[in-house]
């Protein structure tokens, strides 16, 4: 079951391109016609065969790409990968979780061989083939967290959990919607969410803590979030935004199909055995706006979500400038017919 | 916004020592809370330690707070020349000191950071916000902190950008978060409108 993966870039000539098997497999977020905040979580259990559910963490065409992406932000910016002194044995429970569920969802892939304490990881796609001894940070490159989220698709955060609250304190963010690890490290739950409107006044972050807090280990949990992105660009950082915001006014009538992506976050939670802590890894999927309208439910249904949501929304996900060449683009491939619920495509 | 400081009111507390950090308009909180303290002040003050500074504003009620008669009074021209005492004192810091900050946010925020890398327990600290509104802003871009902004936008005395001032505020930075406001159209940067005295 060998597969390819993609030589593409995320940045100056953007060349990603999902390849009609990603397309079909795409994780499109919306469950029905609108969209409105909630806690939306659900156990995260193997999902059907193919989809980015049935394995704990999923490894797609675009892996090697983002991994080198990933290099290249890291080489510009370090601040991007930070952990607080405490939070080096969560890192060790994530590389473990991490290691362990890429040797028995990818076997061809990956392999951990344990002997004790000394371990040997080999991952064929990138190349690495590295004896270490766990819990020991000196046998590393890197430390534990930075080692294996070099490795692995899609931001990851650690939090720490005491005087009932959760405390981001470690994580490797590169491929975020806008919000800066640098500036957030450190913060408790409620701060970190503090700009996100409405979700507070709905309660959503309060019941959101509550569950996590009783977050058990090996019962991950999942939900989804997205934004709009113009060119499948991964590091859409705060830091970088005055590279990336000019692109936004690019926008016009002719281009939506080929330059709006449609950026989905797949977030699962962990508890970690060791540290207690829980891992939260952010793991982002684009699809280019032409691609998406092959699926006719989702090109219906994403026209009436953009169309009818809160303009507040819209600008915190920052697309209301052009939010209305969008739903006029989007609104070709909406006939008016019903859909079903749920989010597979029909 | 959520991840904005609560601030209360300076009230005196049984304590092994009794350190004050204050600028500016803040003297004053200190002033108050040796009034409440009644007959108990002159015993506080024979375990205090008074750390002060003018205001952003060049509010100076110095020699109100020296007059109090603390064991020991310092006056720092700012909180960057008052940094190194301030470490070094909580450095040596005995169980059951209190602490008392009181005046502008930046300072509390500053000082509180310091704290805490002390490793003191965080009910120790009382916060008391008095005086000047103006912020201290942090460039999300270049990560320079600009100190005493009393406009949005305002343009960030590292890199130059014009930076819009958000109320997300990072208790690690002690800082308000600061974005470029004409990155999606280069130029277009609105009037500065004064939002913080």
């Amino acid at each position: 079951m060998g597969m390819e993966f993609n030589k593409e870039t995320f940045r100056k000539d953007f060349t990603f391109k999902n390849s009609a098997k990603a397309i079909k497999r795409f994780p499109f977020p919306f469950y029905e016609d609108s969209y409105m905040y909630s806690v939306n979580m659900e156990p995260h259990v193997p999902g059907p065969k193919g989809s980015v559910f049935e394995p704990m963490f999923d490894v797609d065409e675009h892996y090697v790409a983002e991994m080198q992406d990933r290099a290249m932000v890291l080489a510009e910016d370090p601040l991007r990968c930070q952990s607080l002194p405490h939070m080096t044995l969560a890192g060790w429970d994530l590389l473990e979780l991490i290691m362990e569920s890429k040797a028995r969802d990818y076997p061809e892939w990956f392999e951990l061989h344990k002997d004790g304490h000394n371990w040997h990881w080999i991952n064929r796609p990138l190349g690495i083939d590295q004896k270490f001894t766990f819990l020991d940070e000196s046998t590393l490159p890197y430390g534990p967290m930075e080692y294996i989220t070099r490795q692995s698709q899609g931001d990851f955060t650690l939090q720490d959990q005491r005087d009932d609250n959760l405390w981001i304190e470690a994580g490797m963010v590169t491929t975020q919607a806008d919000w800066s690890l640098d500036f957030d490290i450190g913060m408790s739950f409620h701060e970190w969410h503090a700009p996100v409107p409405r979700a507070h006044e709905l309660g959503v972050f309060d019941r959101a803590l509550k569950f996590l807090l009783k977050l058990q280990h090996g019962a991950p949990v999942r939900r989804f979030n997205w934004t709009l992105t113009v060119d499948p660009l991964l590091d859409t950082s705060p830091e970088n935004y005055p590279k990336w915001g000019p692109m936004r006014a690019d926008i016009s009538p002719e281009n939506v199909g080929e330059r709006m992506y449609l950026r989905v976050e797949l977030q699962t939670l962990h508890r970690l055995p060791r540290s207690n802590a829980i891992a939260f890894p952010i793991r982002c999927y684009l699809i280019r706006f032409d691609d998406l309208v092959t699926v006719p439910k989702w090109g219906r249904r994403l026209h009436r979500v953009l169309r009818d949501i809160p303009e507040d929304l819209a600008t915190y996900k920052g697309f209301l400038r052009n939010r209305d060449s969008l739903v006029k683009w989007l609104s070709q491939y909406d006939d008016g017919a019903p859909t079903s619920t749920g989010w597979m495509a029909d | 916004m959520r991840s904005r400081p609560v601030y209360g009111e300076l009230t005196p507390r049984p304590g092994s020592g009794h350190l004050f950090v204050a600028d500016g308009e803040g003297a004053e909180a200190i002033l108050d809370l040796f009034q409440k303290a009644g007959a108990q002040a002159s015993s506080l003050l024979e375990k205090s330690h008074i750390i002060y500074m003018p205001g952003p504003n060049g509010t100076d009620f110095g020699a109100r707070l020296e007059a109090l008669g603390a064991a020991q009074y310092h006056r720092s021209p700012s909180f960057a020349s008052a940094q190194s005492r301030l470490k070094k004192v909580l450095a040596d810091a005995h169980m059951g000191l209190q602490i008392y900050l009181a005046g502008t946010e930046g300072l509390m925020g500053q000082a509180q950071r310091d704290v805490i890398e002390a490793g003191l327990p965080h009910e120790a600290v009382q916060t008391e916000h008095r005086g000047s509104t103006v912020r201290r802003v942090q460039c999300v871009h270049c990560k320079g902190i600009t100190e005493n902004v009393r406009t949005d936008p305002i343009k960030c005395s590292h890199c130059g950008l014009h930076l819009f001032v958000r109320d997300h505020y990072s208790r690690r930075l002690a800082a308000f978060q600061g974005v470029n406001i004409d990155a999606e159209d280069p130029g277009q940067v609105p009037a500065a409108v004064e939002r913080f005295k």
